[in-house]
């Protein structure tokens, strides 16, 4: 019990205090796991939108995959862009693993089947004839995809909590993409786990606190957007 | 009202026919739509009604036809963009956009790109037009359903379109909310003289608002033309089981007594009941199950306000009882049994009366009066 309180007082002494290391972790925690919702953002509403509004052969088949994608181990993800980044993988000539972008790009894999699959659900959850609604009303088929997704932000949203919620809190991918370099590619899940490995557990529950603080003040302005929006 | 021989053709189908996995659910040889005219189209759930409308909005790709625009072909298989930008739809549902009302109205405008000044200007109006002023700023999430729709149709005519399809936008309303919704769109329909065509399962509305009629059973047109000539003279059982009314008569308001009114028609004068006003133009539909026949006195002690002596043209058997055309000055069809047609010696060219309450007359109040 006087580990959680030592660990508690620690935590807010750290924060208080701004720590210089903690600061940069927590930063490039944010700036890591933020650009990677944002482009699973880009190409998760995309691919979710032009899945839902198309008819082809096999979409059964693409619809089920990104379901599955939706639960994707990071663990696996992680391996496979290691993989992929390794000197003699098919991307090693980027020679960005062990890097930040490394991270980026790990979380980016992760939260797009995330974003995807909840896209592709917000907009087939639209009225059938709305599509041919919008099209009536004179709009060119990108005018009319625009207005969907319009119709889809509030369900959207709840994408961009769950992209968000999924890479910001993972730890697999990020551990073994990202290396855990102090000062250079160390987040806050990779140095709790470093943290709580040495048994240095006041630091790890400091970590694990401003971890839990930053999840809620993000989702709560985003549900503050979502219930704003909702109709009254 | 636009007769029936207006040149001013706006839109015309060729040999349209649109199929589903294989079976054709819609085959249009011809169709043509008058500028300015109201087309009803009418029939069960089910027959094609809908999928015609969309077709003729260029929403869904027919598997062949021809469809022209003020004789200019559309390109119906790609989905003709300019074409869309002249008219507009009304589905049964609203359909509106998680917007205020007044965002919702506007929208067809600012697809087109116009400026926010037009948009307020031209929108007030629309707002105005359909008693939806005082809700421009409410969440269209928090309408009614009759204002939900006088929304949608705001959005529709706001934009001006040359033509508008409306898919059974009555259908989900309560009846006063319906009936003061149908009110104001014929007055619209015939104030801004907007080209319609309209879907619906409900005669009444069609005879409220249509100058034509098509008639519709599994995917065909069996019957189109003025709404007097599909009402009283069906092509085949189907309509006229359909249409159910097999006497309408289009007549005008003489002089009202004691809730009872006269209505003058072609051929004749009838007593009917109705909260009508003098000179009003008026439908009086009459079901032949109401009419009566005798031979010789003309029911001088009956309740029946309606006596007229009349000659029996047809005499057509119908199972379990005999449907009787007869001419009256205007045409009149009763249903006898077979046992009457025995008893009263009824035949064709027979002289005979026929007799029905001013009650039983089903009087739908019209601005205009329809061809005979």
């Amino acid at each position: 019990m006087d580990l959680i309180v030592e660990g508690i007082k620690k935590a807010f002494f750290l924060i208080l205090t701004l720590d210089a290391e903690v600061l940069g972790i927590t930063l490039l925690s944010l700036k890591v796991s933020g650009l990677a919702t944002l482009i699973s953002l880009v190409i998760g509403i995309s691919v979710g939108t032009v899945v839902a509004l198309s008819r082809f052969p096999g979409r059964q088949l693409v619809v089920s995959l990104i379901n599955t994608g939706m639960g994707l181990p990071p663990v696996v993800v992680g391996l496979f862009v290691t993989i992929f980044l390794w000197r003699n993988g098919p991307l090693g000539f980027l020679e960005i693993l062990y890097t930040p972008t490394a991270i980026i790009l790990a979380q980016a894999v992760i939260a797009t089947p995330i974003v995807t699959g909840i896209s592709l659900a917000a907009i087939q959850h639209l009225p059938a004839n709305l599509r041919l609604q919008i099209l009536a009303l004179g709009a060119t088929r990108l005018q009319m995809v625009w207005i969907l997704v319009k119709e889809a932000r509030l369900p959207l949203l709840a994408a961009v909590m769950a992209g968000f919620g999924g890479v910001i809190s993972e730890v697999g991918a990020s551990i073994m993409v990202g290396g855990n370099i102090k000062g250079y590619s160390r987040v806050l899940t990779t140095a709790t786990v470093m943290e709580t490995s040495r048994g240095n557990f006041d630091i790890a529950i400091a970590l694990g606190i401003i971890l839990l603080i930053l999840s809620f003040f993000i989702n709560a302005i985003l549900t503050q957007i979502q219930q704003r929006e909702r109709p009254r | 009202m636009i007769p029936e021989t207006c040149p001013a053709i706006l839109l015309r189908v060729e040999d349209l026919q649109v199929r589903r996995g294989g079976v054709t659910v819609l085959d249009i040889p011809a169709l043509a739509i008058h500028s300015g005219q109201i087309l009803a189209l009418i029939g069960p759930n089910g027959t094609g009604k809908s999928t015609l409308l969309l077709a003729l909005a260029c929403l869904l790709k027919p598997f062949q036809g021809r469809i022209f625009f003020k004789e200019r072909k559309i390109d119906a298989y790609r989905g003709d963009f300019n074409y869309r930008r002249h008219i507009a739809m009304v589905f049964q549902e609203p359909l509106l956009f998680d917007a205020t009302v007044f965002d919702n109205v506007a929208s067809g405008l600012r697809i087109r790109g116009m400026g926010r000044a037009e948009i307020e200007r031209t929108v007030s109006g629309y707002l105005e037009l359909f008693g939806i002023s005082p809700l421009a700023r409410r969440s269209a999430r928090k309408l009614s359903g009759g204002e939900a729709q006088r929304t949608s149709l705001a959005r529709a005519f706001v934009t001006k379109p040359e033509i508008v399809f409306l898919d059974e936008p009555f259908s989900s309303l309560d009846p006063p909310t319906r009936e003061a919704l149908i009110g104001d769109l014929e007055r619209i329909l015939r104030e801004t003289h907007t080209t319609a065509v309209i879907a619906t399962h409900d005669q009444t509305e069609a005879l409220r608002l249509a100058d034509r009629i098509a008639v519709m059973n599994e995917g065909r047109m069996v019957q189109i033309g003025p709404v007097a000539e599909v009402m009283n003279r069906p092509v085949d059982g189907f309509v006229a089981s359909f249409v159910g009314v097999e006497t309408v008569l289009s007549g005008r308001v003489l002089r009202i007594s004691d809730g009872v009114f006269v209505a003058a028609v072609e051929g004749g004068e009838i007593q009917a009941v109705g909260h009508v006003r003098t000179g009003e133009g008026v439908l009086c539909c009459i079901r032949p199950e109401h009419v009566t026949l005798s031979t010789n006195t003309p029911f001088s002690e009956s309740s029946a306000r309606n006596v007229f002596s009349g000659t029996i043209r047809k005499i057509t058997p119908l199972g379990l009882f005999h449907r009787v055309h007869l001419d009256c000055g205007f045409d009149l069809v009763a249903y006898v049994t077979r046992q009457s047609i025995e008893g009263l010696a009824l035949e064709e060219g027979k002289s005979v009366f026929a007799s029905f309450k001013a009650t039983s007359v089903h009087v739908i109040p019209r601005k205009e009066s329809i061809p005979m």
